[in-house]
């Protein structure tokens, strides 16, 4: 039984080429589906059990990043995504798509009220970076995409970036073991807690933004040259296939 | 009403952050700023629906009529300032804002419009905030209103509303009898419309009117013999210098001391076109060259790639920001029109400044500091290329005092299609007749009228606003996604990009496949009512493509393009009626024979008269020690550090960089240029790489074009690309070289032309490098103060080329202590026209430019192509700005490691040219053909082994001890180490490198 993966395109988004490849390659069949087309037949989550939000610009980031994007999953989506994660359905959002999963309330969704409570805003320094840095997944975290692995270099590349959350979210954010991975070393952005994603009570909604999809192949690593195998962000999308594999056995 | 979305924590928006620090910065004095969006609606929008809507539902908070300036929070501001466009500028922040509240309510939104608020905080006079203001908008494009806190206190607001374009009724064509006019009538015309026509030029439209059979052709038709204006228009657009290349197709007559004159027929049939079809019959990649918007070529088999560069000069010069996103914009759109469509996969930018750090007096009234224009054009870059998904692989910064009237901004995009589509070639394309003419994306406006021929004057204080346009990429991104959708389907038979000329350059050109073409109109989406018909036709408003539709898949085409949010309108027919037909109100209003149009322009002659430079020849005086000289070098704007530049631009989406812009251990090392992956399931890949040197022209631009050559070349050896496999383009940025009183040596510069494509095509001929398309701009002078500005004649040479396994690619950083470090190449005496002559003052003259021996170099090329294939060589740098000593520093600070060398054996002339001193030119010679390479201590057999037979010497090893000493002859001529290299390296151009990251 082949691992289905919806990866949304259009309206600006543009990581969404590489982000089948990265599930491809960890033996997921990724199919590439317009937003325009998703929201007219949200039907076709049925067939898949990963829906993916890549990076991108969608609509120009003129409104605040994902923003408008976020509406449109809200006001016409929602009732069908809640449906596919209780289903046990992954969901997972880079960068513009984690934008988008947090401004739509599907991510942290705390209280499952599907209202927003946390912010990715402006960088710190108020500048887009390209750079790779040291991230760590949280052991604790209850994030099936990030369970057992291990720090290594991501590549980043964002304008807004910075999360933020009012304390009692913080709070509950790191009781629940809802933090799956910080920035290790340089805080890129000034993301509180040096948190670089975050996921749902299920553990099965993650957004991250660091660029897992940028990671898949030894060669483009920046220490390609130099000793000892270098970790790659494929590793995330191996994790989520293997945990539905070992959890959906239909 | 108003709607203001701003922050509900100020220190939450980091874009204010960003902002306060740039203007306390430039002002020297602390400043603080909030940020306010603001949105004019036409009609009511409730809070709630525009909190949902317009704003971030955590972190901002949204008022309607009630404004932020006045809200206890942000009290304390001293100014505020509140800038917005200009009536008919595109605004994307309002496109977007509709499109989300039409999106969310299923309904048309009201118009709007933004604007943004800047409340600053410090203590600021009236000419402080003015300076602020200026920061924050380019009066080109935008209006600022400022306010003072005690003004706001007394009721100052900003406007209740922006004023739209003015609406004029229908305008008509205007007939203009120029088949009856004198001279001096037909230059009054040419001047006053923005024609950029000659005389000759002038006399060969006259005389097509004046023509009986051009009369009765009209008649027949119910035309006037009057020529309208919307004929004329399209007449001076596809004749301008930026369309029809007239200068690089005129007749030359060459002369120089010593020779008899020689007439050159066409500079591009002799030394361009002909380069390539010499190399032709052994460079069996080929696919489409000089004839479409990009060249096309075949590295790989089952797809295509194509490449191209263009220059947007003049638009950058006027406004910055706006010119660099239409500069990348552009250029992705011709990758997308070139074969039945490629996809972008990467990205260059060369640009040329004035050094950021010139004193102000120095730059004339009427032009921008150059500060402001790099900052502007690198944020337009950021903006474009990011957004628009394609990574920016490779690049330069080039600083020079010529570059103060124009800046240079060289914008390049490959892409990647598959060898066929439908079945057929995907290279090839044709419109039909009945074939539907399709405009697809962004609607016309009154933005960039008349690009194509004000890019080919000078600029001056008169130059027109509306030449400029402001590119938005997601638009066009969208209308990308769709484009290779419905060419996977095969939905359209030909494409190309409306760039300069608009719809009268792209329908044009299709006409030629097909045999003509009516345009109506009436049909073209307007942004605006009140346009002219030969505005219609000309306007370059952007993210705008061509397209000819079978009208049997029009409606297959036109519910994809609905599907999509992309706007698709039939404007048109080819035909082969033989003429460009135009309907406008409903009747005919312009008749052009293709034929005239194509081919009625006459060819240029132009004299050109070369005299060699006699650039006076002094020696460096004898030091002991050079240290400081090399830290100099680094430190200097053109070879230090662009990492807080480069690193706001986005070189890893699409999953593809193998060789980044960035390299070493801690990722701050200059690398020779990209090398990108192809696909996920191989390990093809493309070499991409560029070679400028402006400088060496003012010896001899034979020179300076045949180095170009060699360092686009020599780069793509260092990063481990196919010697066989590789193509080039050239890009010509000249000062005007057209003789005439107000440009007494337009001669010289016509003849530094002449020998520019000379040193370009033995280059390309040496190497087996074939020029696959290019690009020239040839008016880069500006009139300000009183003074003519002209630009160094400027040769860019960017480099695609192939490469079978990129896990092979070397970088230029050393790998580790102990590694053996060797120079290949050998070393000349020539220190004139080098990165070390600029150090030593503006006096310094060290007589003649670089040069490289093409045979010699190309055979030691090869031998280093197979010690990379073969993994012998594991690091490789080109020499190039700074000569052997800087290429040492950058490769040791890639590595974190130390240095300890011996250059008193480097082969080559560099004893023997006179110098008492022989450091200097051992350490900062410029010499091409030479690079660093570094191996492990266990192959230096195999190594000088693959090398045997070429010029290659060991100098040194490097070490874990960060020390970095270069001896000649025993004596320490450089004696530093890693921490004042990075230093001196990372200086920050123009006093701040692009900020803190």
């Amino acid at each position: 039984m082949s691992i289905n993966a919806i990866i949304v395109t259009g309206y600006g988004i543009n990581a969404d080429a590489e982000l089948a490849d990265a599930f491809k390659m960890a033996g997921a069949v990724p199919r590439r589906a317009h937003a325009a087309d998703l929201l007219a037949d949200p039907a076709q989550l049925a067939s898949c059990s990963i829906l993916a939000f890549p990076g991108g610009f969608s609509f120009g980031d003129h409104l605040g990043s994902g923003l408008v994007l976020a509406n449109l999953f809200r006001s016409r989506m929602a009732a069908e995504l809640k449906a596919f994660v209780a289903g046990g359905g992954l969901v997972l959002g880079i960068c513009n798509g984690f934008q988008t999963l947090v401004k739509a309330g599907f991510l942290p969704d705390l209280d499952g009220n599907g209202q927003p409570s946390v912010a990715l805003v402006h960088n710190d320094h108020g500048r887009f970076v390209d750079d790779w840095v040291g991230v760590r997944f949280e052991p604790a975290s209850r994030c099936v995409w990030t369970a057992g692995l291990e720090p290594r270099l991501l590549p980043i590349r964002h304008g807004e970036g910075r999360f933020v959350a009012d304390d009692a979210t913080l709070g509950r954010l790191e009781a629940n073991g809802l933090v799956a991975l910080r920035y290790d070393g340089r805080n890129p952005n000034g993301s509180v807690h040096d948190i670089a994603g975050i996921c749902d009570p299920t553990g099965r909604i993650l957004g991250l933004m660091p660029h897992p999809e940028a990671s898949i192949h030894p060669d483009t690593h920046p220490a390609r040259r130099r000793p000892g195998r270098q970790l790659l962000g494929l590793d995330l999308f191996r994790a989520a296939v293997r945990w539905l594999e070992a959890n959906n056995p239909a | 009403m108003r709607i203001e979305v701003r922050f509900s924590d100020r220190g939450l928006d980091g874009r204010a952050a960003g902002l306060a620090d740039k203007l306390s910065r430039r002002l020297a004095v602390d400043i603080g700023v909030a940020v306010v969006d603001v949105f004019l609606s036409s009609a009511p929008v409730s809070v709630d629906r525009a909190r949902f809507v317009l704003a971030d539902p955590v972190a901002q908070t949204v008022a309607v009529d009630r404004p932020a300036a006045s809200e206890p929070d942000l009290d304390g501001w001293s100014w505020l300032v509140e800038v917005a466009y200009r009536p008919g500028v595109t605004d994307t922040l309002a496109i977007t804002a509709r499109e989300a509240l039409a999106l969310d309510s299923g309904q048309s939104a009201p118009n709007l419009a933004s604007a943004r608020q800047y409340l600053l905080y410090g203590p600021l006079d009236r000419d402080a905030a003015g300076s602020c203001a200026a920061l924050v908008h380019n009066p080109l494009i935008q209006t600022a209103v400022l306010i003072s806190a005690a003004d706001w206190r007394s009721g100052a607001r900003p406007p209740a509303s922006y004023p739209e374009p003015a609406v004029h009724d229908k305008p008509e064509p205007e007939l203009l009898p120029v088949g009856r006019m004198g001279d001096d009538e037909l230059l009054a015309l040419s001047r006053d419309r923005l024609l950029a026509l000659s005389l000759d030029e002038l006399g060969a439209v006259r005389a097509w009117y004046a023509d009986p059979a051009t009369a009765t052709a009209r008649a027949e038709r119910g035309l006037p013999p009057d020529a309208t204006d919307v004929e004329i228009e399209m007449i001076a657009q596809t004749w301008s210098e930026h369309c029809k290349h007239k200068i690089f197709n005129a007749d030359i007559t060459y002369e120089e001391p010593g020779s008899p004159p020689q007439t050159i027929s066409s500079l591009f049939k002799t030394y361009i076109r002909a380069t390539t079809e010499r190399l032709a019959p052994r460079k069996p990649f080929l696919r489409s060259v000089f004839t479409d918007n990009a060249g096309v070529v075949a590295f790989h088999q089952g797809s295509l790639l194509c490449v191209k560069a263009e220059t947007h000069n003049s638009p950058s010069a006027l406004d910055p920001y706006g010119g660099a996103i239409t500069g990348i914009v552009g250029v992705n759109r011709d990758v997308l029109g070139t074969g039945l469509g490629a996809k972008p996969i990467f990205n260059t930018n060369v640009l040329c400044f004035a050094p950021p750090d010139t004193p102000e007096p120095e730059v004339p009234a009427g032009l921008l500091k150059p500060r402001d224009v790099l900052e502007g054009v690198h944020r337009g870059i950021v903006d474009g290329g990011n957004q628009s998904g394609i990574p920016t692989a490779a690049g330069a910064f080039l600083f020079d005092e010529s570059y103060l009237g124009k800046p240079l901004v060289f914008c390049g995009t490959g892409g990647i299609m598959p060898e066929t589509v439908g079945g057929k070639p995907s290279w090839e394309k044709a419109a039909r007749p009945g074939h539907l003419a399709v405009m697809i994306g962004g609607r016309i406006g009154k933005d960039g009228i008349h690009g194509a021929t004000f890019s080919s004057l000078a600029l001056d204080e008169a130059s027109p606003v509306s030449a400029v346009q402001i590119g938005d990429p997601i638009i066009q991104r969208r209308m990308t996604d769709f484009l290779l959708e419905a060419r996977d389907l095969y939905l359209y038979r030909s494409i190309t990009d409306n760039g300069a000329g608009g719809l009268s350059s792209s329908l044009g050109e299709m006409a030629e496949s097909s045999g003509g073409v009516l345009i109506d109109l009436d049909a073209c989406p307007l942004k605006y009512p009140g346009l002219s018909p030969w505005e219609i036709l000309v306007s370059e408003s952007q993210e705008r493509m061509s397209l000819a539709v079978d009208p049997a898949d029009w409606d297959a085409f036109r519910e994809l393009a609905v599907r999509r949010g992309v706007e698709a309108t039939v404007v048109g027919r080819f035909t082969d009626s033989g003429y460009i037909e135009i309907l406008a109100n409903g009747a005919l209003a312009g008749l052009l024979s293709l034929d005239f149009l194509h081919h009625g322009l006459p060819v240029m002659s132009l004299p050109a008269r070369w005299s060699p430079s006699g650039r006076p020849s002094s020696f460096p005086q004898p030091a002991n020690d050079w240290t400081e000289a090399l830290l100099s070098i680094l430190a200097e704007p053109n070879a230090a550090s662009k990492e807080p530049w480069v690193r706001q631009y986005d070189h890893e989406v699409q999953a593809r960089s193998v060789e980044k812009p960035m390299t070493g251990v801690r990722r701050d090392a200059p690398s020779d240029g990209a090398v990108l992956r192809l696909d996920a399931d191989t390990f093809r890949g493309i070499t991409v790489t560029h070679g400028i040197c402006p400088r060496y022209g003012d010896d001899d631009t034979a020179l300076m074009a045949r180095m170009a050559v060699d360092e686009a070349y020599r780069a793509h050896i260092a990063l481990g690309g196919d010697p066989e496999r590789a193509a080039c383009l050239d890009n010509f940025c000249w000062p005007d070289p057209v003789e005439s009183d107000a440009n007494p040596d337009g001669a010289f510069k016509a003849a530094q032309l002449v020998r520019a494509c000379r040193g370009l095509q033995d280059a390309c001929l040496a190497y087996g490098l074939p020029l696959v398309s290019g690009k020239d701009s040839m008016k880069n002078d500006a009139r300000a103060g009183g003074r003519v500005i002209s630009v160094r004649p400027t040769l860019l040479v960017t480099l695609m080329g192939a490469m079978d396994d990129v896990r092979k690619a070397p970088s230029t950083d050393f790998l580790g202590p102990g590694e053996l470090v060797y120079v290949l190449g050998s070393t000349g005496g020539e220190l004139g026209c080098t990165l070390f002559e600029r150090t030593r003052g503006p006096d310094a003259r060290y007589g003649g430019a670089p040069d490289v021996d093409l045979g010699k170099a190309l055979g030691l090329y090869k031998a280093l192509a197979r010690a990379v294939s073969g993994r012998i060589a594991r690091s490789c740098h080109d020499c190039s700005d700074g000569g052997l000593a800087a290429a040492l520093a950058e490769s040791c600070l890639g590595g974190r490691v130390g240095l300890e060398a011996e250059l008193g054996g480097l082969p080559g002339t560099w004893r023997t040219a006179g110098c008492p001193d022989p450091a200097p030119a051992a350490l900062f010679s410029e010499s091409g053909g030479r690079f660093v390479v570094s191996i492990r201590p266990e192959d230096r057999e195999r190594f000088e082994e693959t090398l045997s037979g070429h010029t290659v010497r060991w100098i040194g090893r490097t070490t874990a001890d960060p020390g970095f000493t270069l001896t000649l002859d025993g004596r320490a001529v450089v004696r530093t180490d890693l921490d004042a290299l990075e230093r001196a390296f990372k200086t920050p151009i123009g006093g701040h490198g692009g900020g803190r990251i």
